[in-house]
């Protein structure tokens, strides 16, 4: 394996329960490389995601990060996970700071360094929400909390960074805001992986697309155009219409393989 | 007859000091945990340990007895402890695997627990009127040993309920991101499921089984009303926590009633008085803005276009 292979899956396969859903997955994915994951609803690329995070067990096969199998000893700081959607508001209510402060603890440090303020704002800035810093989670809009998870991912600073669905929910501005944010961050040279329902705004910074299949990775390489009739009876639409488009024009706008 | 002797007497009653030092320590560390349980949406998990605590109480008696022991409720609390401790990882286990027929085992769990406690101590020869202290809670008859006890154990919650605040706050607030951060999630949950079984025996000797997640869960529900983060919302816990257990021993010194059920009273007049004069304090703690969420219009209105793009300028500040 070459040196500047950084998350590697070799003949993966993950059992849920008695749900076969990766079916033997080989990707590496290399430094400075910007992965959209793409499929269909139920395609099993959140689950992927899932298992090259640690947040899966594989069922058989392997992942590793940074030439590390997936445990104990992989160097969790380089790696920043931003899960779908914020985990539903708990019991007790935290401020932004709070959550992104939290992203300073991982695999090997468990408590938090000294300057942890200092970062946790430095992060929040990095988003532009450092004036939230105070704010309590729920009272900020869905855009906006996911802009909070990236800054908690982003609060150690890795070198991978891993998204699920970012902008699923999201409404069109904030979709916008996101792509800038990650614009800058690709700028910065962190490598990405990023599961998409669509390429949108996303296009011109994907340098390589993904797209699985019941549980296969079935293209590797370009951004593909869309092979099956998306708005045919088997195709679910989970994410919003929300976009200020022309009337009649919304259906091909969201599969973000035109436009 | 004035108020300051009889306060004098109240401090200086050895009974009641042992009481009062009781009273404290269960104040202070059963907030620390009822804030994790209630950011886990685990509220009940303290009833259901404090049922199955019950059969801990009647093996301890059990071997009390067979030991000889003179205080036959002696080994009350190791019992309960060690029962405790079992069934909140057993809860755990279940809770982890996230299957819907956990539910139910939950369920038999608890049932046994409390069904389990009165067949036992009937059988060591007690009666159920032995299982009421533990059942209602008996802070006067605390004694050195139990004193002693408690005091250890709210040392070791109280230790890890501060001292591992931020790891436990990740894990309670996100557990998949906890995971996907290498963090050891399993092994810090088991933490807390010992500490909260930790956390029921402290709290059984002053508010009672039955009561002893009220005393976890009240002062938390209180302090949600007035806070807005996770460290303040603990620490206004813990105050509300400890003046509604003093403030409840302190009546009952004087009016012949249950300490245990006044303390849990107490904790419901706090919350029903929070609840009523928020209102009225809305503006001095900065909750007093529009409480709607700052969320971009989902439809397209003549004229307010700027709305819609708020939320895309807020980012390039």
């Amino acid at each position: 394996m070459s040196t500047d292979t950084i998350l590697q899956a070799t003949d993966l396969h993950v059992t849920l329960g008695a749900s076969h859903i990766l079916r033997g997955i080989n990707l590496s994915i290399n430094t400075g490389e910007v992965v959209a994951i793409l499929g269909a609803n139920g395609s099993g690329k959140s689950t992927l995601i899932r298992a090259l995070t640690g947040i899966v067990p594989a069922t058989s096969g392997q992942v590793e990060a940074f030439g590390v199998p997936m445990g104990k000893f992989v160097p969790w700081k380089k790696i920043g996970y931003v899960p779908q959607r914020v985990a539903a508001t708990t019991g007790i209510g935290s401020t932004a700071g709070e959550v992104v402060t939290s992203g300073l603890l991982y695999g090997g440090r468990l408590r938090l360094p000294r300057d942890h303020k200092a970062r946790a704002h430095a992060a929040l800035e990095q988003v532009g929400l450092d004036a939230r810093f105070d704010t309590p989670l729920a009272n900020l809009s869905g855009g906006q909390q996911q802009r909070v998870l990236i800054a908690r991912a982003l609060v150690r600073e890795p070198e991978l960074l891993v998204l699920d669905e970012p902008v699923a929910g999201v409404d069109r501005p904030s979709q916008v805001a996101f792509a800038q944010t990650l614009a800058g961050l690709v700028e910065t040279g962190k490598t990405i992986v990023v599961v998409l329902h669509e390429l949108g705004e996303f296009r011109p910074l994907i340098t390589r697309s993904v797209v699985v299949r019941h549980g296969q990775i079935v293209h590797d390489g370009s951004a593909p155009a869309p092979t099956h009739d998306h708005s045919g009876d088997d195709h679910d639409h989970v994410h919003p219409h929300e976009g200020f488009t022309p009337e009649g024009s919304a259906l091909i706008q969201e599969t973000g393989f035109e436009s | 007859m004035n108020i300051l002797t009889e306060l004098g007497y109240f401090f200086t009653d050895p009974l009641m000091q042992r009481s009062l030092i009781a009273a404290v320590i269960v104040g202070v560390a059963a907030p620390i945990m009822g804030t994790y349980l209630v950011q886990r949406k685990l509220s009940l998990l303290g009833d259901g340990i404090g049922h199955v605590a019950l059969t801990g109480v009647a093996l301890g008696w059990i071997v009390g007895a067979g030991m000889g022991l003179v205080e036959r409720d002696a080994l009350a609390i190791p019992g309960a402890v060690v029962a405790a401790v079992i069934g909140a990882v057993a809860i755990e286990f279940v809770r982890e695997r996230g299957k819907t027929s956990g539910d139910v085992a939950l369920a038999l769990l608890f049932y046994s627990g409390i069904a389990g406690g009165v067949v036992l101590i009937g059988l060591a020869g007690g009666t159920n009127a032995n299982l009421m202290a533990y059942l209602f809670g008996s802070i006067s008859t605390v004694t050195t040993l139990d004193l002693f006890m408690i005091a250890a154990l709210g040392v070791v919650i109280i230790a890890v309920g501060v001292g591992m605040r931020s790891l436990l706050f990740a894990i309670s607030h996100d557990e998949e991101f906890a995971r996907a951060s290498g963090l050891p999630v399993r092994a810090a949950n088991i933490v807390i499921a010992v500490i909260a079984a930790l956390t029921v025996t402290v709290s059984m000797r002053v508010v009672g089984l039955l009561l002893v997640s009220a005393i976890m869960i009240l002062p938390v529900a209180v302090a949600q009303l007035m806070t807005a983060s996770f460290k303040t919302t603990m620490r206004v816990a813990v105050i509300v926590g400890v003046i509604v257990t003093v403030g409840g021993l302190m009546i009952t010194y004087w009016v012949p009633l249950s300490p245990g059920a006044t303390i849990v009273m107490l904790a419901v007049l706090a919350y029903t008085l929070v609840a009523i004069l928020k209102p009225l304090f809305a503006t001095k703690n900065g909750r007093g803005h529009d409480p709607h969420p700052d969320v971009p219009d989902d439809v397209a209105l003549e004229g307010v276009q700027g709305a819609l793009t708020k939320e895309g300028a807020s980012c390039n500040e």
